[in-house]
Protein backbone atom coordinates (compact mmCIF):
# COMPACT_ATOMS: atom_id res chain seq x y z
CA UNK A 1 0.00 0.00 0.00
CA UNK A 2 1.12 3.47 -1.03
CA UNK A 3 0.89 5.87 2.46
CA UNK A 4 -0.70 9.09 1.95
CA UNK A 5 1.19 11.67 0.52
CA UNK A 6 3.48 9.36 -1.70
CA UNK A 7 2.53 9.60 -5.49
CA UNK A 8 0.67 6.35 -6.57
CA UNK A 9 3.26 5.06 -9.52
CA UNK A 10 6.02 5.00 -6.45
CA UNK A 11 7.45 1.83 -5.45
CA UNK A 12 6.33 3.82 -1.63
CA UNK A 13 8.25 3.37 1.53
CA UNK A 14 11.62 1.29 1.14
CA UNK A 15 13.93 0.04 3.52
CA UNK A 16 17.96 -0.87 3.15
CA UNK A 17 19.23 -4.08 4.53
CA UNK A 18 22.50 -4.99 5.06
CA UNK A 19 24.52 -8.17 3.96
CA UNK A 20 27.60 -9.14 5.60
CA UNK A 21 30.07 -11.60 3.74
CA UNK A 22 33.01 -12.97 5.58
CA UNK A 23 34.50 -14.60 2.35
CA UNK A 24 37.70 -12.57 1.53
CA UNK A 25 37.46 -11.11 -1.49
CA UNK A 26 40.52 -10.86 -4.09
CA UNK A 27 40.72 -7.61 -6.05
CA UNK A 28 42.16 -6.73 -8.98
CA UNK A 29 45.03 -4.65 -7.12
CA UNK A 30 46.34 -7.53 -5.52
CA UNK A 31 45.07 -6.70 -2.21
CA UNK A 32 42.23 -8.74 -0.22
CA UNK A 33 39.66 -7.96 1.02
CA UNK A 34 39.00 -9.99 4.73
CA UNK A 35 35.13 -8.91 5.20
CA UNK A 36 32.99 -6.70 3.85
CA UNK A 37 29.39 -5.59 4.25
CA UNK A 38 26.97 -4.40 1.38
CA UNK A 39 24.06 -2.47 1.58
CA UNK A 40 21.48 -2.50 -0.72
CA UNK A 41 17.29 -2.14 -1.47
CA UNK A 42 14.70 -4.44 -2.76
CA UNK A 43 11.91 -3.42 -5.23
CA UNK A 44 8.92 -6.28 -5.32
CA UNK A 45 8.73 -9.71 -4.65
CA UNK A 46 11.17 -12.47 -6.04
CA UNK A 47 8.91 -15.10 -7.55
CA UNK A 48 9.11 -19.17 -6.68
CA UNK A 49 11.22 -19.24 -9.70
CA UNK A 50 13.36 -16.69 -8.40
CA UNK A 51 13.93 -15.58 -12.36
CA UNK A 52 12.34 -12.54 -11.98
CA UNK A 53 15.36 -10.65 -10.76
CA UNK A 54 16.76 -7.36 -11.77
CA UNK A 55 20.08 -5.75 -10.81
CA UNK A 56 20.47 -1.92 -10.82
CA UNK A 57 24.21 -1.11 -10.88
CA UNK A 58 25.03 2.89 -10.02
CA UNK A 59 26.76 5.58 -11.39
CA UNK A 60 29.68 7.38 -9.71
CA UNK A 61 28.05 9.55 -7.20
CA UNK A 62 24.95 6.82 -7.15
CA UNK A 63 24.16 4.33 -4.11
CA UNK A 64 21.76 1.98 -3.20
CA UNK A 65 18.57 4.22 -3.03
CA UNK A 66 17.18 4.00 -6.67
CA UNK A 67 13.69 4.24 -5.85
CA UNK A 68 11.08 4.82 -3.41
CA UNK A 69 11.03 6.81 -0.23
CA UNK A 70 12.94 6.23 3.03
CA UNK A 71 10.42 7.98 4.87
CA UNK A 72 7.27 10.27 4.23
CA UNK A 73 9.34 13.36 5.17
CA UNK A 74 11.97 12.42 2.39
CA UNK A 75 11.52 15.40 -0.35
CA UNK A 76 13.22 13.45 -2.91
CA UNK A 77 12.63 9.39 -4.10
CA UNK A 78 15.40 7.09 -5.01
CA UNK A 79 17.82 8.75 -7.87
CA UNK A 80 16.05 6.14 -10.31
CA UNK A 81 12.08 6.33 -9.53
CA UNK A 82 11.17 7.55 -13.06
CA UNK A 83 12.23 4.43 -14.46
CA UNK A 84 11.64 1.86 -11.36
CA UNK A 85 8.25 1.21 -9.67
CA UNK A 86 4.61 -0.42 -10.48
CA UNK A 87 4.18 0.43 -14.13
CA UNK A 88 7.30 1.81 -15.07
CA UNK A 89 9.99 0.26 -17.35
CA UNK A 90 10.87 -1.74 -14.75
CA UNK A 91 7.92 -2.85 -13.60
CA UNK A 92 8.05 -3.67 -9.88
CA UNK A 93 4.83 -5.70 -10.33
CA UNK A 94 6.69 -8.15 -12.64
CA UNK A 95 10.60 -8.03 -12.02
CA UNK A 96 12.39 -8.08 -8.01
CA UNK A 97 14.44 -5.33 -8.02
CA UNK A 98 17.78 -5.48 -6.27
CA UNK A 99 19.43 -1.88 -6.03
CA UNK A 100 23.15 -1.94 -4.00
CA UNK A 101 25.83 0.47 -3.06
CA UNK A 102 29.52 -0.43 -4.74
CA UNK A 103 32.18 -1.66 -2.61
CA UNK A 104 33.81 1.54 -1.67
CA UNK A 105 30.74 3.73 -1.58
CA UNK A 106 29.75 6.04 1.43
CA UNK A 107 26.05 5.12 2.02
CA UNK A 108 26.82 1.73 4.18
CA UNK A 109 28.73 -0.92 1.81
CA UNK A 110 32.37 -0.79 3.05
CA UNK A 111 34.49 1.72 2.00
CA UNK A 112 36.88 4.35 3.15
CA UNK A 113 34.25 5.41 5.69
CA UNK A 114 34.08 2.35 7.32
CA UNK A 115 36.58 1.06 10.29
CA UNK A 116 39.39 -1.40 9.11
CA UNK A 117 39.27 -4.15 11.59
CA UNK A 118 43.22 -4.32 11.25
CA UNK A 119 44.14 -1.09 12.79
CA UNK A 120 40.80 -0.22 14.44
CA UNK A 121 40.57 3.07 12.45
CA UNK A 122 38.94 3.84 9.35
CA UNK A 123 40.50 2.89 6.12
CA UNK A 124 40.53 6.37 4.71
CA UNK A 125 43.23 6.84 2.04
CA UNK A 126 44.07 2.84 2.80
CA UNK A 127 40.89 1.43 1.27
CA UNK A 128 42.17 -0.92 -1.36
CA UNK A 129 41.29 0.00 -4.87
CA UNK A 130 38.46 -1.37 -6.40
CA UNK A 131 37.57 -1.95 -9.53
CA UNK A 132 34.44 -2.68 -12.24
CA UNK A 133 35.16 -6.08 -11.95
CA UNK A 134 35.98 -6.55 -8.35
CA UNK A 135 32.24 -4.83 -8.45
CA UNK A 136 30.89 -7.23 -10.36
CA UNK A 137 32.49 -10.04 -8.29
CA UNK A 138 30.64 -8.70 -5.15
CA UNK A 139 27.33 -8.32 -6.89
CA UNK A 140 27.37 -11.55 -7.98
CA UNK A 141 28.17 -12.90 -4.29
CA UNK A 142 24.97 -10.82 -3.00
CA UNK A 143 23.07 -12.76 -5.93
CA UNK A 144 23.95 -16.00 -4.35
CA UNK A 145 22.93 -15.02 -0.73
CA UNK A 146 19.56 -13.77 -2.34
CA UNK A 147 19.23 -16.97 -4.23
CA UNK A 148 19.42 -15.42 -7.52
CA UNK A 149 21.05 -17.91 -9.50
CA UNK A 150 20.51 -15.54 -13.05
CA UNK A 151 18.84 -12.27 -13.47
CA UNK A 152 15.91 -11.43 -15.93
CA UNK A 153 18.86 -8.31 -16.62
CA UNK A 154 21.39 -6.26 -15.65
CA UNK A 155 20.90 -2.65 -15.82
CA UNK A 156 23.09 0.63 -15.33
CA UNK A 157 23.91 3.69 -16.58
CA UNK A 158 27.18 5.50 -17.35
CA UNK A 159 29.90 3.88 -14.84
CA UNK A 160 26.94 1.33 -14.53
CA UNK A 161 26.66 0.26 -17.64
CA UNK A 162 30.38 -0.42 -17.88
CA UNK A 163 29.33 -2.52 -14.94
CA UNK A 164 26.83 -4.33 -16.69
CA UNK A 165 29.07 -4.87 -19.70
CA UNK A 166 31.38 -6.51 -17.22
CA UNK A 167 28.30 -9.05 -15.39
CA UNK A 168 27.98 -10.03 -19.24
CA UNK A 169 31.83 -11.11 -19.93
CA UNK A 170 32.51 -12.19 -16.34
CA UNK A 171 29.10 -14.07 -15.70
CA UNK A 172 27.57 -15.24 -18.82
CA UNK A 173 25.56 -17.67 -17.49
CA UNK A 174 24.06 -15.49 -14.93
CA UNK A 175 22.47 -12.60 -16.90
CA UNK A 176 19.96 -13.07 -19.38
CA UNK A 177 19.60 -9.61 -20.26
CA UNK A 178 22.03 -6.40 -20.59
CA UNK A 179 21.03 -3.13 -20.55
CA UNK A 180 23.79 -0.27 -21.37
CA UNK A 181 22.47 3.21 -20.49
CA UNK A 182 24.82 6.50 -21.75
CA UNK A 183 28.07 4.52 -21.23
CA UNK A 184 30.84 3.46 -22.65
CA UNK A 185 33.06 0.36 -23.52
CA UNK A 186 36.47 2.31 -22.32
CA UNK A 187 37.16 6.19 -21.17
CA UNK A 188 38.61 8.28 -23.93
CA UNK A 189 41.60 10.72 -23.05
CA UNK A 190 39.50 13.53 -22.48
CA UNK A 191 37.39 11.54 -20.01
CA UNK A 192 40.39 10.61 -17.65
CA UNK A 193 41.48 14.13 -18.50
CA UNK A 194 38.18 15.83 -16.76
CA UNK A 195 38.84 12.79 -13.57
CA UNK A 196 42.22 13.96 -12.90
CA UNK A 197 41.31 17.82 -12.75
CA UNK A 198 38.68 16.10 -10.42
CA UNK A 199 40.62 14.32 -7.89
CA UNK A 200 43.42 16.97 -7.98
CA UNK A 201 41.10 19.39 -6.68
CA UNK A 202 40.51 17.22 -3.72
CA UNK A 203 44.03 15.92 -3.47
CA UNK A 204 45.64 19.67 -3.63
CA UNK A 205 42.85 21.03 -0.81
CA UNK A 206 44.93 21.79 2.18
CA UNK A 207 42.08 19.98 4.17
CA UNK A 208 42.66 16.71 1.99
CA UNK A 209 45.43 15.64 4.78
CA UNK A 210 46.67 12.90 2.34
CA UNK A 211 43.08 11.39 2.73
CA UNK A 212 43.27 11.13 6.65
CA UNK A 213 40.56 14.22 7.24
CA UNK A 214 38.55 12.28 9.07
CA UNK A 215 41.38 12.34 12.21
CA UNK A 216 41.48 16.03 11.51
CA UNK A 217 37.88 16.73 12.06
CA UNK A 218 37.42 18.19 8.87
CA UNK A 219 36.77 17.12 5.23
CA UNK A 220 38.03 18.44 2.02
CA UNK A 221 34.83 20.52 0.81
CA UNK A 222 36.57 22.94 -1.65
CA UNK A 223 38.57 20.09 -3.58
CA UNK A 224 35.25 17.79 -3.58
CA UNK A 225 33.44 20.69 -4.24
CA UNK A 226 35.37 21.81 -7.08
CA UNK A 227 35.46 18.43 -8.26
CA UNK A 228 31.56 18.39 -8.63
CA UNK A 229 31.32 21.20 -10.43
CA UNK A 230 33.26 20.22 -12.67
CA UNK A 231 31.59 16.87 -12.88
CA UNK A 232 28.34 18.45 -13.21
CA UNK A 233 29.26 20.82 -16.55
CA UNK A 234 30.54 16.96 -17.82
CA UNK A 235 26.86 15.92 -16.96
CA UNK A 236 24.69 18.38 -18.70
CA UNK A 237 25.02 19.85 -22.34
CA UNK A 238 25.72 23.20 -23.67
CA UNK A 239 22.17 23.88 -24.73
CA UNK A 240 20.70 22.51 -21.48
CA UNK A 241 23.02 25.04 -19.70
CA UNK A 242 21.97 27.64 -21.80
CA UNK A 243 18.51 26.83 -21.34
CA UNK A 244 18.35 26.79 -18.24
CA UNK A 245 20.87 29.64 -17.02
CA UNK A 246 21.66 31.57 -20.16
CA UNK A 247 23.51 34.60 -19.29
CA UNK A 248 21.14 35.43 -16.22
CA UNK A 249 22.22 37.61 -13.57
CA UNK A 250 21.17 37.15 -9.99
CA UNK A 251 20.81 40.83 -9.66
CA UNK A 252 20.70 43.57 -12.30
CA UNK A 253 24.05 44.69 -12.74
CA UNK A 254 27.46 43.60 -12.86
CA UNK A 255 29.15 43.87 -9.40
CA UNK A 256 32.52 43.75 -10.92
CA UNK A 257 33.70 41.72 -8.51
CA UNK A 258 33.98 37.78 -7.69
CA UNK A 259 31.26 36.78 -5.97
CA UNK A 260 28.41 35.00 -7.47
CA UNK A 261 26.94 36.83 -10.30
CA UNK A 262 25.49 34.70 -13.02
CA UNK A 263 23.01 32.36 -12.15
CA UNK A 264 24.85 29.35 -13.68
CA UNK A 265 27.75 30.42 -10.78
CA UNK A 266 25.24 29.87 -8.06
CA UNK A 267 23.69 26.72 -9.42
CA UNK A 268 27.05 25.35 -9.81
CA UNK A 269 28.14 25.99 -6.05
CA UNK A 270 24.89 25.40 -4.49
CA UNK A 271 26.05 21.92 -6.30
CA UNK A 272 28.97 21.62 -5.00
CA UNK A 273 27.92 22.48 -2.07
CA UNK A 274 25.54 19.98 -1.15
CA UNK A 275 27.78 17.14 -2.78
CA UNK A 276 31.16 18.26 -0.69
CA UNK A 277 29.06 17.74 2.38
CA UNK A 278 27.51 14.42 1.47
CA UNK A 279 29.76 12.53 -0.68
CA UNK A 280 32.98 11.18 1.04
CA UNK A 281 36.20 12.59 -0.58
CA UNK A 282 37.81 8.75 -0.82
CA UNK A 283 35.19 7.35 -2.18
CA UNK A 284 35.10 9.98 -5.40
CA UNK A 285 38.61 9.43 -5.70
CA UNK A 286 38.31 5.49 -5.84
CA UNK A 287 35.12 5.62 -8.06
CA UNK A 288 37.15 7.83 -10.89
CA UNK A 289 39.98 5.30 -11.00
CA UNK A 290 37.70 2.66 -11.37
CA UNK A 291 36.14 4.64 -14.60
CA UNK A 292 39.04 5.07 -15.88
CA UNK A 293 40.71 1.35 -15.13
CA UNK A 294 37.94 -0.10 -17.02
CA UNK A 295 38.54 -1.49 -20.40
CA UNK A 296 37.50 -4.80 -21.30
CA UNK A 297 39.43 -4.84 -24.44
CA UNK A 298 42.28 -3.97 -23.50
CA UNK A 299 43.29 -8.18 -22.64
CA UNK A 300 42.50 -8.37 -25.63
CA UNK A 301 44.81 -6.35 -27.96
CA UNK A 302 42.29 -4.07 -28.00
CA UNK A 303 39.69 -5.94 -29.84
CA UNK A 304 36.52 -5.18 -28.43
CA UNK A 305 34.42 -8.12 -30.52
CA UNK A 306 36.57 -10.51 -28.85
CA UNK A 307 36.29 -9.11 -25.73
CA UNK A 308 32.46 -10.04 -25.67
CA UNK A 309 33.34 -13.14 -27.37
CA UNK A 310 32.45 -14.71 -24.24
CA UNK A 311 28.48 -12.35 -23.62
CA UNK A 312 25.44 -14.57 -24.95
CA UNK A 313 22.85 -12.29 -23.62
CA UNK A 314 20.80 -10.36 -25.84
CA UNK A 315 21.97 -6.12 -25.28
CA UNK A 316 20.04 -3.18 -25.34
CA UNK A 317 22.39 -0.05 -25.60
CA UNK A 318 20.73 3.06 -25.27
CA UNK A 319 22.29 6.79 -26.02
CA UNK A 320 21.32 10.39 -25.94
CA UNK A 321 21.77 12.94 -28.67
CA UNK A 322 23.11 15.82 -26.80
CA UNK A 323 25.47 13.54 -23.79
CA UNK A 324 28.82 14.75 -24.71
CA UNK A 325 30.57 12.40 -22.01
CA UNK A 326 29.49 9.64 -23.15
CA UNK A 327 28.60 10.26 -26.39
CA UNK A 328 26.55 8.13 -29.00
CA UNK A 329 29.48 7.42 -30.86
CA UNK A 330 30.92 5.80 -27.93
CA UNK A 331 27.79 3.22 -27.59
CA UNK A 332 28.15 2.79 -31.37
CA UNK A 333 31.81 1.47 -30.39
CA UNK A 334 30.29 -1.22 -28.25
CA UNK A 335 27.08 -1.52 -30.31
CA UNK A 336 29.84 -2.28 -33.45
CA UNK A 337 31.86 -5.02 -31.20
CA UNK A 338 28.61 -6.60 -30.24
CA UNK A 339 27.85 -6.74 -34.42
CA UNK A 340 31.09 -7.95 -34.98
CA UNK A 341 31.01 -10.64 -32.47
CA UNK A 342 27.70 -11.78 -33.65
CA UNK A 343 25.67 -10.67 -30.40
CA UNK A 344 22.22 -10.05 -30.09
CA UNK A 345 21.81 -6.58 -29.57
CA UNK A 346 19.94 -3.59 -30.05
CA UNK A 347 20.78 0.16 -30.31
CA UNK A 348 18.22 3.20 -29.46
CA UNK A 349 19.82 6.97 -29.66
CA UNK A 350 17.36 9.20 -27.66
CA UNK A 351 17.15 12.58 -29.16
CA UNK A 352 17.01 14.67 -25.75
CA UNK A 353 18.36 18.39 -24.54
CA UNK A 354 19.36 16.93 -21.57
CA UNK A 355 23.43 15.68 -22.11
CA UNK A 356 24.26 12.91 -20.01
CA UNK A 357 21.97 13.39 -17.14
CA UNK A 358 19.33 12.45 -19.87
CA UNK A 359 19.92 8.50 -18.44
CA UNK A 360 18.73 9.69 -15.39
CA UNK A 361 15.43 11.55 -16.21
CA UNK A 362 11.38 10.23 -17.43
CA UNK A 363 11.04 11.06 -21.04
CA UNK A 364 8.17 9.39 -23.02
CA UNK A 365 10.70 7.73 -26.02
CA UNK A 366 13.13 7.15 -23.54
CA UNK A 367 10.31 4.65 -21.62
CA UNK A 368 8.82 3.44 -24.10
CA UNK A 369 12.28 2.14 -25.56
CA UNK A 370 13.25 1.02 -21.90
CA UNK A 371 9.43 -0.42 -21.14
CA UNK A 372 9.30 -2.05 -24.62
CA UNK A 373 11.92 -4.43 -23.89
CA UNK A 374 11.72 -4.89 -20.36
CA UNK A 375 8.33 -5.72 -21.48
CA UNK A 376 9.77 -8.54 -23.97
CA UNK A 377 12.31 -9.85 -21.13
CA UNK A 378 9.06 -10.61 -19.17
CA UNK A 379 7.21 -12.15 -21.74
CA UNK A 380 10.39 -14.23 -22.74
CA UNK A 381 10.79 -15.21 -19.31
CA UNK A 382 7.05 -16.01 -18.63
CA UNK A 383 6.64 -12.81 -16.11
CA UNK A 384 3.55 -11.61 -18.25
CA UNK A 385 3.67 -8.74 -20.83
CA UNK A 386 2.40 -8.48 -24.56
CA UNK A 387 2.50 -11.62 -26.37
CA UNK B 1 2.66 -10.87 -43.63
CA UNK B 2 0.02 -9.76 -46.13
CA UNK B 3 2.13 -7.89 -48.09
CA UNK B 4 3.20 -9.37 -51.10
CA UNK B 5 6.98 -8.74 -51.59
CA UNK B 6 6.67 -10.05 -47.88
CA UNK B 7 5.44 -13.40 -48.20
CA UNK B 8 7.46 -13.67 -51.63
CA UNK B 9 10.46 -12.89 -49.50
CA UNK B 10 9.55 -15.25 -46.89
CA UNK B 11 9.87 -18.01 -49.38
CA UNK B 12 13.36 -17.60 -50.56
CA UNK B 13 15.00 -16.77 -47.32
CA UNK B 14 17.14 -19.85 -46.40
CA UNK B 15 16.85 -21.95 -43.14
CA UNK B 16 19.06 -20.32 -40.58
CA UNK B 17 20.31 -17.56 -42.11
CA UNK B 18 22.38 -14.28 -40.80
CA UNK B 19 20.35 -12.04 -42.24
CA UNK B 20 20.51 -8.00 -42.46
CA UNK B 21 16.73 -5.99 -43.00
CA UNK B 22 17.61 -2.32 -43.75
CA UNK B 23 14.55 -0.59 -43.11
CA UNK B 24 12.87 -3.01 -40.77
CA UNK B 25 9.69 -1.23 -39.63
CA UNK B 26 8.19 -2.42 -36.60
CA UNK B 27 10.45 -6.32 -37.56
CA UNK B 28 7.33 -7.78 -38.64
CA UNK B 29 9.44 -9.81 -41.40
CA UNK B 30 12.43 -10.50 -38.94
CA UNK B 31 10.39 -11.89 -36.01
CA UNK B 32 8.06 -14.13 -38.92
CA UNK B 33 11.68 -15.16 -40.27
CA UNK B 34 13.04 -15.59 -36.81
CA UNK B 35 9.79 -17.84 -35.68
CA UNK B 36 9.45 -19.86 -39.35
CA UNK B 37 13.22 -20.12 -40.37
CA UNK B 38 15.12 -19.12 -37.32
CA UNK B 39 17.44 -16.72 -38.98
CA UNK B 40 19.32 -14.66 -36.86
CA UNK B 41 20.55 -11.27 -37.78
CA UNK B 42 19.72 -7.42 -37.86
CA UNK B 43 17.13 -4.99 -38.21
CA UNK B 44 17.68 -1.24 -38.97
CA UNK B 45 15.94 1.52 -38.93
CA UNK B 46 15.12 4.91 -38.34
CA UNK B 47 11.78 5.03 -37.45
CA UNK B 48 11.26 5.97 -32.92
CA UNK B 49 7.86 3.77 -33.56
CA UNK B 50 9.12 0.78 -35.68
CA UNK B 51 12.09 0.93 -33.44
CA UNK B 52 10.12 0.26 -30.07
CA UNK B 53 7.63 -2.03 -32.10
CA UNK B 54 10.98 -4.06 -32.47
CA UNK B 55 12.08 -4.03 -28.81
CA UNK B 56 8.70 -5.56 -27.75
CA UNK B 57 8.38 -8.38 -30.29
CA UNK B 58 12.00 -9.24 -29.46
CA UNK B 59 13.87 -8.20 -32.86
CA UNK B 60 17.24 -6.70 -32.82
CA UNK B 61 16.91 -3.39 -34.05
CA UNK B 62 20.33 -0.57 -34.52
CA UNK B 63 18.83 2.99 -34.96
CA UNK B 64 20.91 3.49 -38.03
CA UNK B 65 20.19 5.79 -41.21
CA UNK B 66 20.70 4.07 -44.04
CA UNK B 67 22.50 7.27 -46.04
CA UNK B 68 25.19 6.88 -44.00
CA UNK B 69 25.74 3.46 -45.57
CA UNK B 70 27.23 -0.10 -43.23
CA UNK B 71 30.46 0.67 -42.68
CA UNK B 72 29.63 -0.63 -39.12
CA UNK B 73 29.44 -4.22 -41.08
CA UNK B 74 31.58 -6.17 -42.28
CA UNK B 75 32.43 -7.89 -45.65
CA UNK B 76 30.52 -11.01 -46.17
CA UNK B 77 28.96 -10.49 -42.25
CA UNK B 78 25.95 -11.91 -43.66
CA UNK B 79 24.23 -14.96 -46.01
CA UNK B 80 21.65 -12.12 -47.00
CA UNK B 81 20.47 -8.70 -47.06
CA UNK B 82 16.80 -7.86 -46.77
CA UNK B 83 15.13 -4.16 -48.26
CA UNK B 84 11.83 -3.74 -48.96
CA UNK B 85 10.26 -0.48 -49.74
CA UNK B 86 13.19 1.86 -48.79
CA UNK B 87 15.42 1.76 -52.36
CA UNK B 88 13.72 4.51 -53.48
CA UNK B 89 13.63 6.98 -50.56
CA UNK B 90 17.64 6.46 -50.39
CA UNK B 91 19.85 9.22 -51.62
CA UNK B 92 22.07 7.20 -53.72
CA UNK B 93 20.37 3.32 -54.72
CA UNK B 94 23.30 2.42 -56.76
CA UNK B 95 25.58 3.18 -53.58
CA UNK B 96 23.74 1.13 -51.72
CA UNK B 97 23.20 -1.85 -53.50
CA UNK B 98 27.48 -1.88 -53.71
CA UNK B 99 27.21 -1.71 -49.92
CA UNK B 100 24.51 -4.06 -49.53
CA UNK B 101 26.56 -6.82 -51.89
CA UNK B 102 29.73 -6.28 -49.86
CA UNK B 103 28.04 -7.02 -46.77
CA UNK B 104 26.43 -10.08 -48.17
CA UNK B 105 26.54 -12.33 -50.95
CA UNK B 106 22.79 -12.18 -51.87
CA UNK B 107 20.26 -9.29 -51.77
CA UNK B 108 16.52 -8.82 -51.79
CA UNK B 109 15.31 -5.69 -53.33
CA UNK B 110 11.53 -4.37 -53.09
CA UNK B 111 10.45 -1.21 -54.52
CA UNK B 112 7.03 0.88 -55.67
CA UNK B 113 6.81 0.25 -59.91
CA UNK B 114 6.84 3.65 -61.27
CA UNK B 115 6.19 2.54 -64.46
CA UNK B 116 2.91 0.32 -63.26
CA UNK B 117 0.32 0.62 -65.16
CA UNK B 118 -2.02 2.82 -62.69
CA UNK B 119 0.61 5.56 -62.20
CA UNK B 120 0.87 5.48 -66.04
CA UNK B 121 -2.65 6.53 -66.31
CA UNK B 122 -2.50 8.67 -63.46
CA UNK B 123 0.19 10.53 -65.19
CA UNK B 124 -1.07 10.29 -69.07
CA UNK B 125 -4.76 11.02 -68.63
CA UNK B 126 -5.18 13.17 -64.74
CA UNK B 127 -1.59 14.78 -64.78
CA UNK B 128 -0.94 14.52 -61.47
CA UNK B 129 2.37 12.64 -59.54
CA UNK B 130 0.53 9.23 -59.35
CA UNK B 131 -1.15 8.46 -55.66
CA UNK B 132 -1.56 5.10 -54.66
CA UNK B 133 -1.20 2.18 -52.76
CA UNK B 134 2.19 1.88 -52.94
CA UNK B 135 2.71 5.71 -53.35
CA UNK B 136 0.55 7.17 -51.06
CA UNK B 137 2.36 10.36 -50.61
CA UNK B 138 1.77 13.57 -52.27
CA UNK B 139 4.88 15.51 -54.47
CA UNK B 140 5.84 17.76 -51.84
CA UNK B 141 5.93 15.56 -48.59
CA UNK B 142 7.17 11.63 -50.13
CA UNK B 143 10.36 10.17 -48.89
CA UNK B 144 10.80 8.87 -51.98
CA UNK B 145 13.06 10.89 -54.01
CA UNK B 146 14.36 8.31 -56.70
CA UNK B 147 11.59 6.65 -57.99
CA UNK B 148 11.81 3.88 -60.94
CA UNK B 149 10.69 1.20 -62.62
CA UNK B 150 11.15 -2.45 -62.86
CA UNK B 151 13.15 -1.60 -65.98
CA UNK B 152 15.31 0.98 -64.84
CA UNK B 153 16.52 -1.11 -61.60
CA UNK B 154 17.15 -4.47 -64.18
CA UNK B 155 19.05 -1.92 -65.95
CA UNK B 156 21.23 -0.88 -62.93
CA UNK B 157 21.64 -4.30 -62.38
CA UNK B 158 23.21 -4.82 -65.92
CA UNK B 159 25.33 -2.50 -65.72
CA UNK B 160 27.10 -3.21 -62.66
CA UNK B 161 27.42 -6.66 -63.59
CA UNK B 162 25.13 -7.96 -60.90
CA UNK B 163 22.87 -11.21 -61.38
CA UNK B 164 19.36 -11.53 -60.81
CA UNK B 165 18.29 -14.56 -58.94
CA UNK B 166 14.96 -13.97 -59.22
CA UNK B 167 12.43 -11.13 -60.08
CA UNK B 168 8.70 -10.83 -59.44
CA UNK B 169 6.26 -8.48 -59.40
CA UNK B 170 3.64 -7.96 -56.96
CA UNK B 171 0.12 -6.35 -57.20
CA UNK B 172 -1.50 -5.11 -53.79
CA UNK B 173 -1.80 -8.02 -51.20
CA UNK B 174 -1.39 -11.02 -53.88
CA UNK B 175 1.31 -12.00 -56.11
CA UNK B 176 1.90 -11.57 -59.64
CA UNK B 177 -1.19 -12.01 -61.68
CA UNK B 178 -0.20 -13.82 -65.33
CA UNK B 179 -0.58 -10.92 -66.99
CA UNK B 180 2.47 -9.53 -64.48
CA UNK B 181 4.64 -12.19 -65.67
CA UNK B 182 4.71 -11.20 -69.11
CA UNK B 183 4.29 -7.45 -68.65
CA UNK B 184 6.27 -7.24 -65.05
CA UNK B 185 7.05 -3.41 -66.11
CA UNK B 186 2.77 -2.40 -67.09
CA UNK B 187 1.56 -5.08 -64.73
CA UNK B 188 3.55 -5.13 -61.26
CA UNK B 189 3.04 -2.74 -58.50
CA UNK B 190 5.58 -3.88 -56.36
CA UNK B 191 8.93 -4.89 -57.95
CA UNK B 192 10.78 -7.52 -56.03
CA UNK B 193 14.25 -8.42 -57.22
CA UNK B 194 16.93 -11.32 -55.80
CA UNK B 195 20.06 -9.97 -56.61
CA UNK B 196 23.80 -11.73 -56.45
CA UNK B 197 27.38 -10.67 -57.14
CA UNK B 198 28.43 -13.86 -58.25
CA UNK B 199 26.95 -16.87 -60.11
CA UNK B 200 26.70 -19.74 -57.76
Amino acid sequence: MIPDGLPSDSIGLVTPQTAHFDDPLALACGKTLPAYDLVFETYGILNAERSNAVLICHALSGHHHAAGFHSLEERKPGWWDAHIGPGKSIDTDRFFVVSLNNLGGCHGSTGPISLNPDTSRQWGPEFPMVTVGDWVHSQARLAERLGIERFAAVIGGSLGGMQVLQWALAYPERIANAVVIAATPKLSAQNIAFNEVARQAIRSDPDFHAGWYYEHDTLPRRGLKLARMVGHITYLSADAMGTKFGRDLRSDDFSFGYDVEFQVESYLRYQGDTFSNSFDANTYLLMTKALDYFDPAAAHGGDLARALAPAYCPFLVVSFSTDWRFPPSRSKELVNALIQANKAVSFVNIDSPHGHDAFLMPQPRYQAVFAGFMSRVAHDLNLGGPS
Amino acid sequence: MKRADLTLIHGWVPEGAHILDLACGNGTLLAALARDKHVSGYGLEIDPDGITACLQKGVNVIEQNLDEGLANFEDDACDLVIMTQALQALRRPDLMLDEMLRVAGECIITFPNFAYWRHRAYLGFKGFMPVSKSLPHAWYDTPNIHLSTFNDFEQLCRDKGLIIVDRAVGIGDHEGHWTSRWWPNLFGEIAIFRVSRHRD
